[in-house]
């Protein structure tokens, strides 16, 4: 079975500041992948890198494309690569004021990706969005407001029903659940898991928090100064890891 | 009956690289079969690496040498050296694991924690839930707890929800930290009652039981394990 990602050895320089270096995995259908380091990392370079929001100095990034097999992405035109991010991808923002637009209605946050893959009838797209926003436990009747007037928590939902409703299958996540409250962390958690699970989706997450990573994750990659430091099954690198750096990460977590 | 279990030559040690390089043997060339309807209770004092066999049996430690395999689906995989996904798919429907605690997953219900094994073999929710509903009743958990979310509940209740759940699915080589440890007398019986029914239906069963009844009563083997790893007649 080919995979659906394909990394080989790409890597980001700022000036003399390594954004990201000779970065190489393998992401299959269903399979959640969890980058975790510090801050400065290069998580969320390696995260911009994927989602060709900027481009690799070196190497390449190949996506199985419906119909075509494994295609690399530099040779996608722009057009090509906007299809991708609008409708087999999605991006959860960590701040979701990025991931949403804050001067439209809730309702029509959702309805925009369905649109933009061609749905066109009105009470459709609004059936849809109205399921969509009780599928992440946002009250239906809120269907016309702003998300300006939403908790973050709720959001932050919103923000992940606008990225599933085109049913992606590959969606990138950002520090998801920092910066929450942590009972509605563990209401978002306990969603995306099941979400997750549910459709089937392959993901990415860069977290810095290890609880996240273990409860999310099939796979961890360790990430310091830019580079993979070590990689594998979640609970093994965590209950068992080998670099120095991972052993000081694990050993650094309080326990409660 | 069928080999299910092979070890061959497991050594395992730990390297704490931010305390000088510290290394800490643990095991050194453990040998250990286990066949289909085998239970193997391990044996040593505190310390003599019980806990880490079972773990690099599960693989969420790694060998530092050796050979840890796993039948799954007719064919031997070496955990030691197999891929993540395949160490996902081994444990998916062939290896299964009682921890000494239960990782609780917040908000999810007792019976869903428990029906989740089923649920990922791709049954269907209610029949997933009908069988979890069977079990947590053949181990006496009170019915009005099956809608709660364990976190809250005793130690004793949380080790039956966890037994609950690494038997559910009737994998063929079950893994078990001490199963009855919180248990009362009663309970660590039924506890007992269900493993040797799935011993007598053909599971491989290796645990670290540290009460010698339910021990004597469940293992039809002992293995010793030390530094100098030998097998004891049950």
């Amino acid at each position: 079975m080919s995979p659906l990602l394909r990394v080989k050895g790409i890597s980001k320089r700022y000036g003399e500041h390594i954004g990201c270096a000779d970065v190489s995995f393998e992401l299959h259908a269903g399979e959640v992948l969890a980058v975790v380091g510090e801050s400065g990392s290069g998580k969320s370079t390696l995260l911009q890198l994927l989602s060709t929001r900027i481009a690799s100095d070196t190497g390449s990034i190949e996506y199985q494309v419906t119909g075509r097999g494994l295609v690399d992405l530099a040779h996608l035109s722009e057009a090509e690569q906007r299809w991708l991010l609008r409708t087999d991808w999605g991006y959860v923002e960590q701040n979701p004021r990025d991931g949403l637009r804050m001067n439209v209605s809730a309702g029509a946050n959702v309805g925009e990706r369905l649109m933009a893959v061609g749905a066109r009838h009105y009470g459709e797209i609004r059936n849809t969005a109205t399921d969509w926003l009780q599928r992440v436990e946002l009250d239906a009747a809120r269907i016309d407001e702003l998300p300006t007037g939403f908790s973050g928590g709720m959001q932050q939902r919103l923000q992940i029903a606008r990225n599933l409703v085109t049913r992606p299958r590959l969606v990138f996540m950002d520090e998801p659940t920092a910066g929450l409250d942590v009972s509605v962390q563990a209401r978002l958690l306990d969603l995306l898991r099941e979400l997750v699970t549910d459709l089937g989706l392959a993901a990415v997450i860069v977290t810095h928090d290890l609880a996240v990573a273990r409860l999310l994750a099939h796979r961890l990659l360790v990430m310091r100064q830019g580079r993979v430091v070590e990689t594998g099954l979640t609970d093994q690198v965590l209950d068992d890891p080998q670099h120095p750096y991972t052993q000081l990460l694990v050993a650094s977590v309080l326990q409660v | 009956m069928e080999t299910l279990i092979d070890v061959r030559g497991l050594t395992k040690a730990f390297v704490l690289h931010n305390r000088n390089e510290a290394r800490i043997p643990v095991l050194d060339d453990v040998n250990l079969s286990v066949a289909a309807g085998e239970c193997v209770a391990l044996a040593g004092p505190s310390g003599a690496g019980k806990s880490t066999l079972l773990r690099c049996l599960y693989g969420n430690y790694l060998a530092s040498a050796g050979a840890v395999c796993i039948r799954h689906e007719g064919a031997w995989v070496d955990l030691a050296r197999a891929a993540p996904r395949e160490i996902l798919a081994v444990r998916l429907r062939s290896l299964g694991y009682v921890s000494q605690f239960l990782r609780v997953i917040p908000r999810v219900s007792t019976l869903d924690v428990v029906a989740e094994p089923l649920r990922e073999l791709g049954i269907e929710a209610a029949a997933a839930r009908t069988r979890a509903a069977n079990l947590l009743a053949r181990l006496h958990l009170p019915e009005y707890l099956w809608h709660l979310p364990p976190a809250t509940f005793s130690g004793g209740e949380q080790q039956r929800v966890n037994i609950a759940r690494g038997l559910i699915a009737k994998k063929p080589v079950l893994l078990l930290d001490e199963p009855t440890a919180s248990l009362d007398v009663a309970n660590a019986g039924r506890v007992a009652d269900l493993i040797d029914e799935a011993r007598r239906n053909g599971t491989a069963i290796v645990g670290i039981f540290h009460d010698t009844v339910i021990r004597d009563r469940l293992a039809t083997r002992l293995h010793a394990v030390s530094t100098q790893p030998q097998e004891i007649p049950a």
